[in-house]
């Protein structure tokens, strides 16, 4: 049996289909997110990889900022719920997720049976998600997928303001002008992305294991960020883009078992 | 006259609200008094008077819940208010601006044509009271100010330790004293206080008929929605010292009673989750909140908000009234206004509960955080909260609301099911 979790965030587009809801038969990624062409195409994306039809989906189940529009799903489940469920199945030691995307940071804690004990996540303000990284690779003119390699050489980081993305943009502008490497500028805005997730963390209560999912956990300097803050290892969740979809596609996987058996014990009952 | 015998509460509702607006409206032809009222300053003193009554903090809810607020905030952005300010206080204020251009030029302003708010009439003299916060002090004396009319202050002191404080009873009640005198200067004639005592028995029992309406979201289904609350509460707030807000509410709480025994719920049948909101309702998008909450299956059935107008006190004892003005919850320390809270959930039998981060209102806003953090460890229910704004809708996102309480509503599955028992 095959199930389908979509996961459309504000920047990208992600989608699951799991079998028996234990094998991950197609996890794929479009970086454009809710309103593009991404949700579509990253639907047509996993069927083709995996030689199945929307058809063959014994439930689908849709999650992230624009879940509500996914016309394909069955049902919306939040991205919280979905990033525990889908990280718990990778993890299952997990105990605190910290999740970046393109415009929310959450931190998320999770129960010995992987069930959301609270959770925390920012409001309107931009500082420290995936949007603000996005924004400062631009201005240092260094691609997002060589930041890690930058912070690895920083010798003494900068100090990056965490409380708005637009005043952080003039400050390393002006520290790019003043001749500070970019090395160090770098190291300071991961900072800057981990002070912000990890005020979230404290809130939620620190406790291992700490797993990041997200499009942010991508980015090592800003896993090696948050885990000197916290002063505790953190495992990047594999394939961390996808957890939330993953999640999604085992929700719509139990449901299905679970109205498998509600039928069967009607049928039972029924020949009593 | 109009006959209101026949009517239901929701009509009474609205022609009541209607009949103070346009008391005040005619109160001014008349060249009686109109007086601003700020909503929890004791309202027993000015009717005892014959004072026709204003309260803007529910004329600007109005305004905010019928989508008129961007255009008088942005009048008093333009007065130089910044939009830290209490968006109850910028939209009074704002609104204030154009009666007083009006008034000054002959000339209504646009967006007072405009604006779907009841026209209300400038006042002669306005009263307030620091019991709910210190806004409502700089606001008023603002229109005090720009109008140049009478400003009576009632100071009330914050109770950082409970019980409430013999002194600081005596303390208000010489407020109250100093406020009669006050009066009597600014309406030009003597006290009345056989009146006066008649106004406190009948505020007295419309606090009883409001608390009853209260009382009847603890039963399971509720009969109750606790969003009707927040549109009631415009007469506990407007009418409390008239027998406008008794009627409404004494016939509500009948017909809840009636549905009850009926079994006629509020959600007919689909109560799946209850919820306690604390905190003002977000006026400019309540259907919003209100239906994203219902299609979940989640019935509000606490808030501690409409408990601060459960000002019940012993008529004829300044002390007694003083102290129900001064024990409202967020006019208490951290520890009162958590068990005030706890009791609200508990009574409303929620399984979830609602902060709202107000941008407006920090005294009800800064400890929730604490708050939720005592409560928790208290009963361990699931809790979110989120960004938002009583009547500045530019502070509010309906997504991010919407995630949160689906969120919630899944760890309340969660709890319920008794997957996660820690
Ligand atoms: S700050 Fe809060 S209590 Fe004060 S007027 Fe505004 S909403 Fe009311």
């Amino acid at each position: 049996m095959f199930t389908m979790g979509i996961d459309i965030g504000s920047s990208s587009s992600k989608v699951v289909i799991l079998e028996d809801g234990v094998k991950i038969i197609a996890g794929e990624v479009i970086q454009i997110g809710t309103g593009s062409t991404g949700p579509k195409r990253v639907l047509d994306e996993a069927l083709s990889k995996a030689g199945l039809k929307l058809q063959d989906m014994a439930k689908i189940i849709a999650t992230g900022y624009g879940r509500s529009s996914v016309e394909e799903a069955h049902k919306q489940i939040s991205e919280i719920s979905c990033q525990a469920k889908g990280v718990f199945f990778l993890v299952p030691s997990v105990k605190l997720i910290i999740d970046i995307g393109g415009q929310d940071v959450k931190a998320i804690k999770l129960d010995s049976k992987g069930g959301v004990k609270q959770f925390f996540m920012n409001d309107k303000c931009a500082a420290g998600t995936g949007r603000f990284l996005d924004v400062m690779s631009r201005v240092l003119e260094v691609n997002l997928d060589e930041m890690a390699e930058y912070d690895a050489r920083a010798t003494e980081p900068a100090t990056v303001s965490s409380t708005c993305t637009v005043f952080a943009e003039s400050e390393v502008i002006s520290q790019l002008s003043n001749g500070v490497a970019k090395e160090n500028i770098i190291a300071g805005v991961h900072q800057s992305v981990a002070s912000k997730a990890c005020g979230l963390a404290y809130r939620c209560g620190v406790e291992e294991d700490i797993v990041m999912c997200g499009g942010v956990a991508k980015d090592l300097g800003v896993v090696r960020a948050i885990s000197k803050e916290l002063k505790k290892p953190v495992i990047v969740a594999p394939n961390p883009q996808i957890t939330a979809a993953l999640g999604a596609a085992i929700f719509a996987f139990e449901e299905v078992m679970a109205a498998v058996i509600f039928a069967f014990e009607e049928v039972r009952g029924a020949n009593k | 006259m109009t006959d209101t015998t026949t009517m239901s509460a929701k009509e009474l509702l609205g022609f009541y609200q209607e009949e103070l607006y346009e008391e005040a409206r005619q109160a001014k032809i008349e060249g009686k008094l109109v007086c601003w009222s700020a909503s929890v300053a004791p309202s027993e003193f000015c009717v005892a008077m014959d004072v026709a009554m204003i309260y803007p903090e529910t004329h600007a809810a109005g305004i905010g819940a019928r989508k008129g607020a961007l255009d008088v905030l942005e009048v008093a952005d333009e007065k130089g208010y910044n939009v830290d300010t209490c968006s109850y206080a910028r939209v009074n204020l704002g609104y204030m601006e154009l009666l007083k251009q009006e008034a000054l030029t002959g000339i209504t302003p646009e967006k007072l044509e405009k604006s779907p708010a009841a026209r209300i009439p400038l006042p002669d003299f306005v009263i307030t009271c620091n019991n709910i916060c210190n806004t409502l002090l700089k606001w008023y004396e603002n229109l005090a100010v720009e109008l140049n009319i009478p400003c009576i202050i009632i100071d009330v002191p914050f109770n950082h330790t409970m019980p409430i404080p013999q002194y600081a009873k005596d303390y208000i009640a010489e407020q109250f004293k100093e406020a009669i005198t006050q009066l009597e200067e600014i309406c030009g004639k003597k006290f009345d206080y056989d009146k006066f005592l008649k106004v406190q028995e009948q505020t007295q029992r419309s606090v009883a008929q409001w608390n009853r309406i209260a009382s009847l979201s603890s039963h399971k289904p509720s009969p109750l929605n606790g969003f009707d609350l927040f549109n009631y509460m415009a007469l506990i707030v407007c009418a409390r010292s008239k027998d406008y807000a008794e009627i409404t509410f004494k016939k509500f709480a009948d017909e809840l009673e009636e549905n009850l025994n009926k079994g006629i719920f509020a959600f007919k049948g689909n109560e799946q989750k209850r919820v306690t909101w604390e905190g003002i309702a977000v006026w400019p998008h309540l259907g919003h909140t209100f239906k994203g909450l219902k299609n979940l299956g989640n019935i509000m059935t606490g808030s501690a908000y409409p408990g601060l107008w459960n000002l019940t006190y012993t008529p004829g004892d300044m002390s007694s009234m003083a102290e129900s003005y001064t024990r409202i919850y967020i006019n208490t320390c951290l520890d009162n206004k958590v068990k005030v809270l706890s009791d609200v959930i508990s009574g409303g039998k929620c399984d979830g509960v609602i902060y709202h981060q107000n941008r407006s209102c920090k005294l009800m806003s800064f400890l929730n955080v604490e708050t939720a953090d005592m409560l928790q460890k208290e009963n361990h229910l699931p809790y979110v909260s989120f960004d938002g704004d009583q009547t500045d809708p530019r502070n509010f996102s309906p997504a991010q609301f919407d995630t949160r309480i689906q969120a919630l509503d899944e760890m309340m599955k969660q709890n319920k099911e008794g997957v996660s028992n820690e």
